[in-house]
């Protein structure tokens, strides 16, 4: 279990500056997912925690000890790559197994059931005689983390795990990792994502990064209610926040409006806009409506359950009040 | 990396159940296979078969035509003396021709070793990111692209006894006491045709290597960094292994040239029973001594010799052609 704690960190790739001085805080045993658009230096700073990059300036500090300068082997990590990085030629035992051996003081009868441990608690162990060329990327995948589990590490980094499976399997390995979350509750976990379902799903606490700053640490709940900027307010949450600006902002006294497409109601008559339906989306347990009405981009409504709206109908719409997410011109929020 | 085969690989499943896409594929490569097929019968095949057939004659340079079967005899036969005693003769009773065998395996062995080594010192350098890189990969080909008649004759001069620049700088820097004839003393020719020979093919063997190398991805190196592996021991449990299947097609191509060496040895030390290799001596015994038969058997044989090696190296070493075990 270790807290980290970062204090001003950058990184320059040579004159080019990725992370443009970071503070945050995790806490021990916490689940913190990374997170934002690509290119916005998530990973670099997963890196950097990882130690496989140099901190440029900054101090980087484990349970409050300064770490910049340890190697990667020493600081009690384990990580799981976007791509697995299992060694070919190796079994998935051989693979689990590796960086166990080759720690001194570790018996051979101490290996095999630390490894079948993390075996069992992945559903591999019918797999530890094969190459990870046997096995298909989920199953790789849980060869990974189950490496990652067996070097027994105090802080657990994940690098978009998940992003080479397909979709079913993303959910059900989603699962297997909050699941882990769960047993290995002394473990502190980072995880990198840039997808917001994934973050909010798996996270303690999540952290906004764009390009190479914190926009906003928080709970999921506190980041979809009180996002404190359009772009937090924009990435958090699905279908994507709805952005109203201009004249029809102006009698909510803001510079642009924020509302949900589950925060819309559609009203029969005196709503508070009114907008031509375009396009319908029925999901079965819920749909979605989106209109034209003048803005950037079409104003999505979620209704429960399905819908009738055709191509071409207008129809008015109410934001529910309290629901209401009022920007200034800067796109912070006015509270 | 990114894809998820699982495993298996498309098998034509029985020659009965051929579908008809099956059997044109199976038309369309044998047309595009015919053209090579042919070249390699008109230059390879029947130079091959009229070489092992001369072997079995007693051809000479003046008369090819007229060349008459005598079976085995240039291989090996034998006339029983009157006092009894039993005199072999052929090439496989040649005392020379044994010496070529043992000086040709001696130089394969020993240069292709020295370039492995050296070659996967020189790829895991240029493996490695460094400013310049670019160039310094094309300059560390220079000697590969040299002609070896060029190389060798530069060489030559540089080991030169009278005045070549090896012996000067050896006794200017006081390493040598007197002047030392590199390739015309017995002792030393060797050792003089395998250091050219290592100068000029290391960067062959290196490129070779170092296209093993970029296969092997990044990220594996990392998880190694994470798991605390020593650099040492991340060469030879993880680089190893996993160039071994480019390294050992990289070995076998050099084996198969260092063992007809011809040209190196031809231009630097001719005439030097200590370097004559088994083609040096075919070549001789082919057109300079008027023994065409002999010269073909000598060649029928080298034939043989490699072919069994590289059968026997194939077989043991399980070399995949295909490149990449992921």
């Amino acid at each position: 279990m270790a807290s980290i704690e970062l204090r001003n960190i950058r990184k320059a790739f040579g004159a080019v500056e990725v992370i443009k001085g970071v503070d945050l805080e995790v806490r021990k045993g916490e689940f913190m997912v990374f997170v934002g658009p690509s290119g916005c230096g998530k990973s670099t700073l997963l890196r950097l925690i990882s130690g496989l990059e140099d901190i440029t300036s900054g101090e980087m500090l484990f349970d409050g000890k300064v770490v910049n300068a340890l190697a990667p082997s020493k600081r009690g990590i384990a990580m799981v790559f976007q791509s697995y990085a299992l060694y070919p030629h190796m079994t998935v035992y051989e693979n689990m197994a590796f960086g166990l051996t080759l720690e001194k003081g570790n018996s051979k009868d101490e290996i095999r059931k630390r490894v079948e441990r993390a075996a069992d608690m992945l559903q591999i162990r019918q797999y530890l005689d094969r190459l990870p060329k046997q096995l298909s990327g989920g199953q790789r995948q849980r060869v990974a983390i189950g490496r990652a589990i067996t070097r027994d590490p105090k802080v657990f980094l994940f690098d978009e795990p998940l992003s080479n499976l397909d979709a079913a399997l993303r959910v059900a390995t989603r699962i297997e990792i909050a699941k882990l979350h769960e047993e290995m509750d002394n473990v502190t976990m980072i995880y990198v994502t840039h997808d917001q379902v994934e973050a909010m799903t798996l996270a303690d606490r999540i952290c906004v990064l764009r390009d190479g700053l914190v926009e906003q640490v928080g709970t999921p709940m506190e980041l979809y209610e009180n996002p404190n900027s359009t772009f937090v307010a924009g990435f958090i949450g699905s279908p994507k926040m709805n952005f109203i600006s201009g004249d029809k902002a102006a009698p909510f006294n803001a510079d642009t409006v924020g509302i949900r497409g589950e925060h819309i109601t559609i009203v029969p008559s005196g709503g508070t806009w009114s907008g031509k339906v375009i396009h319908t989306e029925n999901l079965g347990a819920d749909s979605y409506v989106y209109l034209e009405m003048g803005t950037e981009e079409p104003v999505v409504v979620r209704l429960d359950g399905q819908n009738n709206y055709k191509s071409g109908d207008t129809v008015e719409i109410s934001p529910m009040a309290d629901k209401v997410h009022r920007f200034d011109a800067a796109g912070k929020p006015i509270r | 990396m990114a894809t998820d085969t699982m495993a298996a690989p498309v098998t034509v499943t029985g020659p009965k159940i051929k579908s008809e896409l099956m059997q044109q594929r199976v038309r369309a490569a044998r047309w595009f296979l015919l053209p090579m097929l042919i070249a390699l019968a008109v230059v390879a095949g029947w130079p091959l078969l009229r070489s092992i057939w001369f072997s079995f004659t007693d051809a000479s340079l003046n008369n090819l035509y007229g060349a008459e079967w005598i079976g085995f005899g240039n291989y090996l036969r034998w006339t029983v003396l009157e006092s009894g005693t039993v005199r072999y003769r052929g090439v496989l009773a040649d005392p020379g021709w044994w010496n070529a065998v043992w000086n040709t395996v001696r130089f394969a062995f020993w240069s292709v070793l020295w370039e492995t080594v050296l070659g996967m010192i020189v790829a895991l350098v240029l493996n490695a990111e460094f400013k310049g890189r670019g160039l310094v990969r094309a300059a560390i080909l220079i000697p590969w692209a040299i002609p070896t008649i060029v190389s060798a004759r530069m060489w030559s001069w540089m080991l030169n006894d009278q005045f070549g620049i090896l012996n000067d700088l050896g006794l200017r820097l006081g390493l040598l006491s007197q002047k030392v004839a590199w390739t015309a003393s017995a002792d030393t020719a060797m050792q003089a045709v395998l250091v050219v020979d290592i100068w000029k093919t290391t960067p062959f063997m290196a490129l070779l290597i170092l296209a093993g190398l970029q296969m092997i991805p990044k990220d594996i190196y990392e998880a190694a960094e994470i798991d605390g592996v020593h650099p040492i021991k991340q060469f030879f449990k993880i680089t190893l292994p996993l160039v071994r299947p480019a390294l050992m097609v990289a070995i076998i191509f050099r084996v198969l040239d260092a063992l007809r060496i011809f040209d190196l040895i031809y231009v630097l030390t001719p005439n030097s029973d200590a370097t004559k290799t088994m083609s040096v001596l075919s070549q001789e015994n082919l057109f300079q001594f008027d023994n065409f038969a002999e010269g073909s058997t000598q060649a029928t044989l080298l034939f043989l010799i490699i072919a069994i090696f590289t059968i026997v190296y194939i077989w043991l070493g399980k070399v995949n052609f295909d490149g990449g075990d992921r």
